[in-house]
């Protein structure tokens, strides 16, 4: 632990920190280009010069320096202060003028810096220098011109998104940042390089020239697109979300979101249902909530009502819907709408519980029918760090590209039964085995393994793991973010979705996924997008999407996490839990709450793990299962990673990544 | 009361010197103007009815950065902007609410381009208040129809800038 000096302020750092993070921890404020927190160190801007004592005479790049013991740094003094005035000259000398019409002004470092530590004026007469513009796909808006080489896009492609497809070529002032080959940059994480550019060379091209950030309202919410729960902040102008950046969540997703977290956000303005429908003469007609709201009521249900949740519903959603049924006696409630049926007696076992930020810690993994980099991108990252840390992964499976070195087992299922010597020699010697099953095998390998839990001993106490907290290496991945919070309000039946066939009245919560023809009794979606289930219903009552209502969700890991409202829903559409409870009025039955703040007290007392935000802990038991596998796995079940919900598949951002980058089609660039 | 007031009082003196004042200025040239076919003269600093001024080539000078927007202290001016067919940067949406303008100028000093200015024009009442919120097309409108004297006024007043 050496102790530093920073401008006469003595601070202790942790041993192998920079002199950076030495001048931060004392509350100085270094100016950097190349840095960040999550990247390797390159050293290359050298904006973050400091004088260094002992040390040669002269300004030190304070990233790249280690600090030692009884070491004396200055920030302010003139020598400091005349490096980075040189070095803000260096870095304007060939960067445009152009911030009036660039998208990161406002919001871009090198203009904050060059204000506050550069010299003001330009002594550079000459010709500035001009780059080609790069094709980065349909997500990344590339004006290298304004590039200043810090490299963090090059670092950030090959480390964390783990695709080699980023690059530097030439040398010197000529040096160019460029995607191999000229194509897209395939990575499902390649919109973070937008917000690492510390300038406008790389910009978000969905949302090119749409607003400036000064005019946004920027709410905290949370993702649903995958089951992860990325923390986001939703900027909206008035009715409509303009963009999706993700927060910082050292728990969940670092600082980075997927591109379909960040870009989805488009399709919240189409394909929208801003009005009740009601079929009449098998046509759907628009109507008012009155005639809708009375429709329902009409249906002889006897009791016999049910309710569908769909991947994107927030808790409070489904606990209104279940309190309606329960009014009526019925306990008809299931999310998993493509008919999955397992166990969910005991939560642990369908619960991420080693954590996201746990898996890093990993040493030995074994991927059990997941395709991670779709199903669950930002735990595939933290996969990738684990390897860094000398990890080893197995995986049973279809062969894909995770982005990482896998050692394959087939696709068959059965392997589980008897794992090769080489997995069971690994976690032999793994202190922290983990074992990640997904969507796609659990109904064939669930209790195979549980089982696992037992031969591997993913599960220790605090006792045997010495660190003074225990390890439970048992994973399940699921998709949908509505999955954890609907098993804990218990929308869950032992026979999956088949036992709500023969229910007379249906309620679909956004719910576009299930078999709608197997369902025989009155239909109601209550929904924010026209899909598949608004295409079947008999009733459609418009409700609010993600961004349109205050709502809890809780990610794979059982992480209760709340999103603030952004913008108000389209047209007649409202937020789902009123509509519920201005219909349980007309049915007669009225529900006990009247605001937001009461339905949540209700839904504390139902399940009091929802009341606070927080990591909820499901102790740990395993239902006994049978404890063999079969089946061969003929693929995963994300067939298309950019179009997986009903707000994706409105959204055009989505619907050209689909095309371009996983069917191969290619579009005309207009020329700038 | 004095004598000399006394005398002031007797003589009407206060009507005398009016009187005089009256027939000085009777003499002198007229200070009204047969307005609006005679019109005073205005600075080049004048800031008067907005407009949105071309290049020489018929290209826009607007490139949709919002500054005007940002810094007007009214908030009339409304903008919306998309990437044009060729890629450039422009607005699809440029509205000023003259009800609201306060006609500080703030909005063409923030303007890097020079595409916003207030130009000589100020007599542009109407009927309705409708009228008063102007679109880019109206704006553009008066680009076209001002661009000789906005010129010339800039011009005028470029040394001092």
């Amino acid at each position: 632990m050496p102790k530093v000096k920073v401008d006469g302020i003595e601070v202790e750092v942790p041993a192998g920190a920079t002199v950076l993070q030495a001048c931060e921890a004392a509350g100085k404020e270094i100016p950097r280009f190349c840095y960040h927190e999550r990247l390797s160190i390159a050293g290359n801007c050298r904006m973050c010069l400091v004088e260094v004592k002992p040390g040669p005479p002269k300004p030190q790049a304070s990233c790249a320096l280690p600090a030692a013991e009884n070491q004396e740094i200055f920030t302010n003094t003139p020598m400091v202060k005349h490096a980075r005035e040189g070095i803000m000259e260096f870095l304007l000398i060939n960067h445009p003028l152009d911030c009036p019409i660039c998208d990161q002004g406002g919001e871009c470092d090198l203009q904050d810096q060059s204000v506050a530590y550069g010299r003001g004026h330009s002594r550079f007469a000459e010709n500035k220098r001009a780059v080609t513009e790069k094709y980065m796909g349909p997500i990344v808006k590339t004006v290298m011109t304004r590039c200043i080489q810090c490299t963090r896009c090059i670092r950030f492609a090959e480390e964390v998104a783990g695709v080699e497809e980023i690059g530097a070529i030439y040398r010197g002032e000529n040096m160019q940042i460029t995607s191999y080959l000229e194509e897209a940059v395939t990575s499902e994480l390649s919109g973070n390089v937008v917000d690492l550019c510390p300038v406008g060379a790389l910009t978000s091209k969905p949302y090119a020239f749409e607003a400036r950030p000064w005019e946004l309202k920027k709410t905290l919410s949370i993702d649903v697109m995958d089951a992860v729960g990325t923390n986001i902040r939703l900027d909206s102008r008035g009715r409509q979300v303009l963009r999706c950046v993700p927060r910082v969540n050292d728990d969940v997703n670092e600082e980075w979101a997927s591109d379909k977290t960040r870009h989805a956000v488009d399709g919240l303005v189409r394909r929208r249902l801003d009005r009740p429908y009601v079929r009449r003469d098998g046509k759907l007609v628009a109507t008012t909530w009155d005639e809708a709201f009375a429709a329902i009521a009409a249906v002889d249900h006897g009791g016999s009502i049910a309710a569908v949740a769909g991947d994107l519903v927030d808790c409070e959603t489904m606990f209104a819907a279940k309190a309606l049924l329960k009014e009526f006696g019925s306990t008809l409630l299931e999310g998993r709408q493509t008919g999955m049926d397992y166990d969910t007696s005991s939560l642990a076992a369908v619960n991420f519980n080693t954590t996201i930020a746990g898996t890093e810690n990993a040493d030995a993994i074994l991927l059990v029918g997941t395709n991670l980099r779709w199903e669950a991108p930002l735990v595939n990252t933290r996969i990738r760090k684990a390897i860094k840390k000398g990890a080893k992964v197995f995986a049973v499976g279809p062969e894909t590209d995770l982005t990482y070195k896998v050692e394959w087992l087939g696709a068959d299922l059965s392997v589980l039964n008897a794992l090769p010597d080489a997995v069971t020699e690994a976690f032999g010697k793994a202190e922290r085995p983990m074992v990640i099953v997904g969507g796609g095998a659990l109904k064939g390998a669930h209790g195979a393994a549980l089982a696992l839990v037992d031969t591997l001993g993913l599960v220790k106490d605090a006792a045997s793991t010495g660190s003074g907290q225990g390890w439970n290496g048992f994973n399940v991945v699921h998709m949908a973010a509505s999955r954890m919070g609907g098993l804990m309000l218990g929308y869950a039946q032992k026979a999956g979705i088949s036992a709500l066939h023969d229910a007379k009245l249906t309620f679909f919560l956004g719910a576009d996924e299930c078999d709608f023809a197997a369902f025989g009794g009155f239909k109601v979606y209550v929904g924010h997008h026209g899909d598949k289930g608004a295409h079947h219903a008999d009733v459609i009552l418009p409700g609010a999407s993600y961004a349109e209502k205050s709502g809890t969700w809780v990610n794979l890991e059982g992480r209760v996490q709340r999103g603030e409202r952004a913008v108000f829903p389209p047209g007649d559409a409202r937020e789902d839990w009123t509509i519920f409870r201005a219909l349980s009025e007309r049915m007669g039955k009225t529900l006990a709450f009247d605001t937001l703040g009461e339905l949540r007290a209700a839904m504390a007392l139902d399940c009091a793990d929802l009341a606070e935000p927080g990591l909820v802990t499901f102790p740990w038991s395993a239902p006994s299962l049978a404890s063999t596998a079969e089946g061969v796995m003929q693929g995963y079940p994300i067939k298309d990673f950019y179009l997986t919900n009903a707000i994706c598949r409105a959204s055009p951002t989505m619907q050209r990544c689909s095309a371009e980058l996983l069917h191969g089609e290619t579009f005309a660039e207009a020329a700038e | 009361m004095g004598i000399a007031s006394t005398i002031k009082a007797f003589t009407l003196w206060e009507f005398v010197k009016a009187h005089a004042l009256t027939l000085k200025y009777f003499f002198k040239p007229k200070a009204t103007i047969n307005y609006p076919y005679e019109k005073n003269p205005l600075s080049p600093r004048f800031r008067g009815e907005h407009a949105l001024r071309r290049y020489p080539n018929g290209e826009e000078r607007c490139i949709a950065c919002k500054l005007c927007e940002a810094v007007c202290p009214a908030q009339a001016i409304t903008i919306e902007a998309e990437p044009r067919d060729d890629g450039s940067r422009r607005t699809t949406r440029y509205d000023i609410d003259m009800t609201k303008c306060i006609y500080c100028g703030l909005c063409q000093e923030a303007c890097p381009v020079d595409a916003i200015v207030e130009g000589p024009n100020l007599d542009f009442a109407t009927e309705t208040r409708e009228e008063l919120i102007y679109d880019k097309a109206k704006l553009l409108d008066n680009g076209d129809r001002w661009e000789s004297a906005i010129a010339a006024n800039l011009a005028a007043d470029a040394p001092y800038r």
